[in-house]
């Protein structure tokens, strides 16, 4: 199932006009930290919104679908959402449009799969993005990014900012890692990029100058042709771009993972594109290999991007085991291991962020249910016509085969 | 939603390609083996290589993906190819920032051995004449520590060194009480002489052995005659209690090929198998000896060792196959330049050549050799690699020295006739030593050359395992990888 990330209030009072958007975060009722202006009482109940009043909470938060009278004499902000979004905790950080009501959740938590969308805007136009760009002026975001690191919990593990290009305006996110770095210096933050701005070589020693302890810059590389990456990314000129970002990242000692996502145009050459980061790259400190996300673009582009993970099974093996022969630590994202060679099985991962995760009724009688990638729930989910439950009768019979 | 582009739109005009360096060699009636500018390999057809040259190439051809991928053609207009390929290059070249990092100290000349191959005139008396005094030593110790690597390898030749341990073991108290430096010693000895006073010695500094076991008994004491024709035996006693009171890592062992093991390679391994060794350095035919022979005799030498050599190969990954890790120690370090930009500065096989910037010799009396098989040549009267004496010369004047960057500079592969067009260039070494004792010049004709017959021969070999032999190639591929 997925989780709604996205809503609208079903009621709001209380915000001043001065500004448009605020960003929250929820406690529970009895929390005794120490409250910040942003902070809201979570309640769920008639009984909760009563005791947060008592407790002299000047903001709450209800999620509930019953309409909740308040006292005519509570003054404070308040916002209200439907039982849908229950699954919010205390912690958690959203962000909320006053006019239209429509609010984001930035921040959960207990999840271990956080990431900040930095920007809509982009300079490829991947056939299959997830997350279609748009020529938007949304710099609005930044700054909800910088109030929401406030408010994060600094135990947090791990941080991820995705886009669109998220170096669009470098120099504002740049800072945005300079709070990263100071308030959640123990957060590992994975930044998604396209890696084409670090052509430029004041970009990528303003990268190098943030000095932050555990920071990766993660950059597709799809092919080792110049037009066929070019091709996939939809920009001519970007492949060379991107090769000279990470040769100045990795120049300049910064982490560097290297993104394929695997589909038509790149599963039938994993292998030589395995071989050639091995070969040419060894010193990236990760390679990624992705199954399909079938959403956005993917969708639009299905007849040209489809290809059965079957299909390229022996491929990705082959890749996997080029990359583990130089010393490159590579990993299977977003595939289910009934899909795979048992080979690439220790560098399958359970990769698919917990909010978009899902399993089919197949799955109910596999033994490898725990370790298991799973599926995407988002778009238009496709299936391999080699997804079968993994039992022990089933290995039986390959052990006879 | 804007339009997807198709793929003709991300192609380069044919104007806008343009061709980087690369070396070629013809390796079948319609094919060729073509080698980019840090050594990866890459087959060609004729048809191919002529289309490429003539940049009669289009994205989409297939040819185009294949040249690109390998780094033999770019866009005229794209910097990140030639930024990766500087970038591999001086990490393979980067041997070089170790300046210098093994010093030879032959402390004595005297040997109790008399192998006929020895190179260096072995004196079985007159200790006063052979020798090293302290003094020497301890002026070599000086120059030794002025080379600029962070890091030093001292190792104790001789004759056979351990006749005059007492000196070993001043110098190693004395280079431990010199700070600024990380040390390594080694000691290069035939074991005949090894005891529980140097096993202690060595235990106690951390010295390496490093002894000559060249086959089977009866092969090895033809080879290696002591008094009591026992060489071999002490050799193994040597190697077993080396290997019990320091450490099977501690001390390692040395074939040398002579013309009496050409058709024995199959015993010479199992013998090391047998110890317990993990792998075996096949050596080619000490070269010095046939200096005087004609060239061409020279070269049918190198093709009788390539069979031996071929046959030994194929016999220890026979023995991988069956389940035992054991490896052949060149193929391991040519598959590491081969197959890894991993810098590999093997003295023997680099260019700029090892001679003096990888090694010095201290002879017995003071003078400083380029090489070891440069004080070889001066022991029969030549004294082309002789850089200078501890007496009069510094490290700067022995490094600085005419004779050195004279064979240096005219030896180096990237510039030399056949060397610089060569498809193994990437993955060889310049030898100056060898063909200045071959040929009269440190440069040297290569067709002639068993040194480039050798090479060629076994890179050709790898290749060939490497591409047609899948669970051969899988293990060649585990010796370059550790």
């Amino acid at each position: 199932m997925t989780l709604p990330l996205y809503g609208t209030a079903s009621q709001s009072s209380g915000f001043s006009s001065d500004r448009t958007r605020s960003v929250l975060r929820l406690r529970s009722p009895g929390s005794t930290a120490e409250r910040d202006v942003a902070d809201f009482a979570l309640t769920r109940t008639p009984d909760d919104v009563r005791r947060a009043i008592e407790a002299d909470w000047p903001s709450i938060f209800v999620v509930s679908d019953a309409p909740i009278n308040f006292p005519g004499t509570f003054r404070g902000r308040l916002v209200a959402v439907p039982t849908k979004y229950d699954y919010l905790g205390d912690g958690d950080v959203i962000g909320f449009d006053h006019v239209s009501r429509k609010f984001r959740t930035l921040y959960r938590r207990n999840s271990a799969h956080n990431s900040f969308l930095v920007t809509e805007r982009c300079n490829n136009y991947c056939l299959m993005c997830s997350q279609p760009p748009k020529a938007v002026d949304d710099r609005w975001i930044l700054s909800e990014i910088k109030e929401s690191l406030a408010l994060i919990d600094a135990a947090t593990r791990a941080l991820t900012f995705t886009g669109g290009e998220t170096l669009s305006d470098w120099e504002d996110f740049i800072a945005v890692l300079k709070e990263c770095r100071d308030r959640l210096p123990a957060t590992a933050v994975q930044v998604l990029t396209n890696g084409r701005a670090f052509a430029d070589s004041r970009i990528v020693d303003a990268w190098r100058d943030i000095g932050h302890p555990n920071l990766m810059a993660a950059i597709p590389v799809y092919a080792p042709v110049d037009h066929v990456h070019d091709h996939v990314v939809q920009a001519k000129g970007a492949f060379d771009e991107t090769m000279l970002g990470i040769l100045k990242l990795k120049d300049r000692g910064q982490r560097v993972e290297i993104r394929i996502v695997l589909h038509a145009l790149t599963a039938p050459i994993i292998e030589d594109t395995g071989k050639w980061i091995a070969r040419n790259l060894p010193f990236v400190d990760h390679v990624a290999l992705m199954g399909l996300e079938n959403t956005g673009f993917a969708i639009a582009n299905d007849a040209m991007l489809w290809m059965d993970p079957m299909d390229y099974g022996d491929g990705l093996a082959r890749a996997v085991e080029h990359l583990s022969a130089a010393g490159v630590s590579a990993s299977v994202y977003n595939l289910p291991k009934c899909v795979l060679p048992k080979s690439v099985w220790p560098h399958a991962l359970q990769s698919i962020s917990d909010w978009k995760n899902g399993f089919v009724e197949e799955c109910a009688r596999c033994d490898e249910k725990s370790t298991c990638s799973g599926f995407f729930t988002t778009g238009r989910p496709r299936f391999s016509h080699g997804v079968r439950a993994i039992t022990a009768k089933r290995k039986l019979n390959e052990l006879a085969v | 939603m804007a339009r997807f582009l198709p793929p003709e739109s991300f192609g380069a005009a044919t104007g806008d390609i343009a061709l980087l360096p690369f070396n070629f060699e013809r390796s079948g009636a319609n094919q060729y083996l073509v080698a980019n500018l840090v050594g990866d390999f890459v087959r060609l057809t004729e048809d191919e290589l002529h289309r490429l040259v003539d940049l009669q190439v289009r994205p989409g051809d297939g040819l185009y993906e294949k040249a690109y991928a390998a780094h033999l053609l770019t866009g005229t207009n794209q910097k990140a190819q030639r930024q990766l390929l500087a970038a591999r290059l001086r990490s393979r070249m980067s041997f070089l920032q170790q300046t210098t990092p093994l010093h030879i100290f032959v402390v004595t000349l005297r040997c109790e051995h008399s192998c006929p191959y020895c190179q260096v005139s072995r004196q079985s008396t007159d200790r006063s004449r052979f020798d090293m005094s302290e003094q020497t030593a301890m002026r070599a110790l000086d120059i030794a520590f002025a080379s600029p690597t962070a890091r030093i390898k001292i190792e104790f030749q001789g004759g056979e060194p351990l006749l005059n341990f007492p000196l070993i073991r001043t110098i190693v108290a004395a280079a431990k009480q010199r700070s600024g430096k990380k040390l390594d010693f080694v000691i290069a000895s035939n074991l005949a002489l090894l005891d529980n006073t140097v096993l202690e010695f060595c235990k106690e500094n951390d010295v390496l052995l490093s002894t000559s076991l060249d086959g089977p008994a009866d092969l090895h004491n033809q080879n290696r005659p002591r008094p009591g024709a026992n060489s071999h035996e002490l050799a193994v006693a040597g190697i077993r209690r080396a290997r019990e009171v320091l450490g099977p890592d501690k001390v390692g062992a040395l074939m040398t090929t002579t013309e009496a093991s050409l058709d024995r390679v199959d015993e010479i391994i199992d013998e090391y198998l047998q110890l317990g060794l993990d792998g075996i350095f096949l050596r080619p035919l000490s070269p010095f000896g046939f200096a005087i022979k004609t060239k061409q005799f020279a070269k049918y030498d190198a093709q009788k060792w390539l069979a031996f050599y071929e046959r030994g190969l194929r016999r220890v990954l026979e023995i991988n196959r069956q389940g035992t890790p054991f490896r052949e120690f060149y193929a391991a370090l040519l598959l590491t330049r081969m197959l890894s930009d991993r810098p590999i500065g093997y003295i023997d096989l680099r260019s700029p050549a090892g001679a003096g910037l990888g090694a010095l010799v201290y002879n017995y009396d003071g003078s400083v050799f380029a090489s070891d098989e440069g004080r070889m040549l001066a022991e029969t009267g030549d004294d082309a690699f002789r850089l200078g004496h501890v007496e009069h010369d510094s490290y700067n004047s022995l490094i600085l020295s005419d004779k050195l960057i004279g064979a240096i500079s005219k030896s180096l592969t990237q510039c030399a006739p056949e060397c610089s067009t060569c498809v193994y260039e990437s993955h060889c070494g310049a030898d100056p030593v060898y063909h200045h004792a071959t040929q009269g010049d440190a440069l040297g004709i290569k067709p002639l050359s068993a040194f480039c017959a050798r090479q060629k021969g076994i890179m050709g070999l790898l290749l060939d395992i490497l591409e047609n032999s899948p669970e051969d190639a899988a293990i060649l591929r585990r010796w370059a990888a550790a």
